[in-house]
């Protein structure tokens, strides 16, 4: 039993410390940030925020346009095969277009970029750990967290929010599909269905939220490569657990930000 | 007056102790080799001297600041007068070597990018790598990446420079050339140069002093001659190479029978 206890404690006290090493990462990037910005900041910094941003959003283009492709599919058809039972088919237009706004987009693009991005932020920051390039910085008075992770930060905040809005498109156009091969609804029509359903506070709490996971995505892959310690086969276990850790908060933020929206932000 | 003063420096990992009241000064202008066995400590040594980590009691004072308790602007200030060239090089590998070495230039000045193109090639024509600058680190061989490594520590006109065992994995040839290369440094720019090696040819060619480390603490300091007839019996066993430990046919066999009884007697 005092076993048991002992490692409840002992976890318990690792997660706070792991949750006390987030928070402290994420306010002294929220200092460093100005380093990273366009013409107030260093040129060299703002580049490297550009480069961050093809990654994390370009590169990351195609893989979340056919995911929310897809998922729009399934939605509308799922939706269609329950609501047709009742004679309510025109309400899959809302279910879609809401949907998407409110939270597949936003939680999508978030799961496709924890994977590309996070991992990718891990892997990067515990390799250079390991070759002592972490070391090297510093000894050249240039901090890590200004160098590496605020422009990678910076980037996510742009990046993501971009790729929630192509998402929420990709789907809606999906579920325009599919609408119009099950019902002949025309696009046009489909498109006024759409903008009748959504209101401007679902993109913008969809939008509050991409925010928020591009944040959780960015500092728990950063903190998983700082936190490396050992040889490359930690670089690997570094990645795991940004992809599984992010991915874990990543969901929690958005039950807690929809509990959040829905008892505030009411229609 | 020293330029780098150590005093009572003790350091410890997780209740080990790794570092032992060291004491030692390094004379403006003058080449310290700290020579030592693996595991003697002469690399946290190193550490420390280029704070890099905090010790658990004592001082290291670098042009008159205690670097262990002096504030972040202050060890920044510092830092400018140190260049560091690591063990394994640690150039930024998504940077052209001209880019590495070009990275404290234009993160510390203001100078014009032509000014500091210029100053890249002088920094890279000292160490023999002018008709390299546009290649990769990964372009480059063992000998070269710790030119350049040396090239980049070298941008800033430090007056001290710092090198982690520069020859260790090169051929004897290409180490004699980075001793080469180290004589004419300081002979060129007049710099204090501290070496981290357990390269003994290589310490004898390039010290003006050398300190002996042995399980923390320094068992000899002094000139190359008086290292060289120092009767210390942990000194003589590291120049005469003698083994601590003799591998001891016998007891391996004894050994491994006592592990095969063992299995024997749990099947």
């Amino acid at each position: 039993m005092t076993n048991v206890l002992e490692n409840v404690g002992k976890r318990s006290l690792n997660e706070l410390d792991y949750v006390g090493s987030l928070n402290i990462q994420f306010w002294s990037t929220l200092r460093a940030m100005k380093s990273a910005l366009p013409f107030v900041g260093n040129r060299y910094r703002w580049q490297a925020t550009v480069r961050q941003m093809l990654q994390i959003g370009y590169d990351a283009l195609p893989m979340v346009s056919l995911m929310a492709i897809c998922m729009g599919f399934i939605l509308a058809m799922q939706g269609a095969s329950e609501l047709r039972r009742f004679g309510a088919l025109q309400y899959v237009v809302g279910l879609v277009a809401v949907g998407f706004t409110r939270e597949l987009g936003p939680l999508l693009t978030a799961i496709a970029v924890s994977g590309r991005s996070g991992s990718a932020f891990a892997a990067e920051i515990g390799t250079m750990k390991v070759t002592e390039e972490l070391d090297s910085l510093r000894v050249m008075a240039l901090e890590p967290i200004e160098f590496v992770l605020a422009p990678k930060y910076l980037a996510a905040l742009i990046s993501v929010p971009c790729l929630t809005i192509i998402s929420n498109s990709f789907g809606i156009v999906a579920g325009g599909l599919f609408m119009f091969f099950s019902t002949r609804l025309a696009p046009l029509l489909y498109l006024r269905y759409v903008l009748e359903s959504i209101a401007l506070r679902d993109v913008i709490t969809g939008l509050i939220k991409s925010v928020a996971f591009a944040t959780i995505i960015a500092h728990v892959g950063c903190l998983e490569g700082f936190l490396v310690r050992g040889g490359p086969d930690s670089v690997g276990r570094s990645t795991t657990r940004a992809v599984v850790k992010s991915t874990f908060l990543v969901i929690v933020a958005d039950a807690v930000f929809t509990a959040i929206f829905y008892f505030t932000v009411r229609s | 007056m020293p330029i780098i003063s150590i005093r009572d420096l003790v350091v410890e990992y997780d209740g080990r102790r790794i570092l032992d009241g060291l004491n030692l000064d390094v004379e403006p202008g003058e080449t310290m080799v700290l020579l030592g066995g693996s595991g003697s400590g002469k690399s946290t040594l190193l550490r420390q001297i280029i704070a890099l980590e905090r010790p658990k009691s004592g001082s290291v004072i670098v042009k008159g600041v205690d670097i262990t308790r002096c504030s972040a602007a202050e060890l920044k200030k510092v830092r400018h007068s140190i260049g560091v060239a690591f063990q394994s090089a640690a150039l930024f590998n998504s940077l052209s070597v001209k880019d590495n070495v070009a990275l404290p230039l234009r993160e510390h000045t203001r100078l014009a990018p032509s000014i500091i193109d210029l100053m890249v090639w002088m920094k890279l024509a000292v160490v023999g790598l002018a008709d390299f600058g546009k290649l990769l680190p990964s372009e480059l061989s063992g000998g070269m990446k710790k030119r350049g490594a040396v090239a980049r520590a070298l941008a800033l006109d430090p007056e001290i420079l710092v090198l982690d065992e520069p020859s260790a994995g090169l051929d004897p040839i290409v180490a004699a050339e980075l001793d080469e290369l180290i004589l004419l440094l300081k002979q060129a720019f007049q710099m204090t140069v501290v070496v981290v090696t357990h390269e003994m040819p290589s310490a004898f060619r390039i010290a003006d002093r050398i300190a002996m480390l042995h399980q923390g603490k320094f068992v000899s300091v002094g000139t190359k001659d008086d290292i060289g007839t120092s009767q210390d019996p942990h000194v003589r066993h590291f120049l005469d190479r003698i083994p601590e430990r003799m591998a001891n046919a016998t007891a391996v066999a004894a050994h491994f029978e006592q592990y095969l009884h063992n299995q024997e007697t749990h099947q």
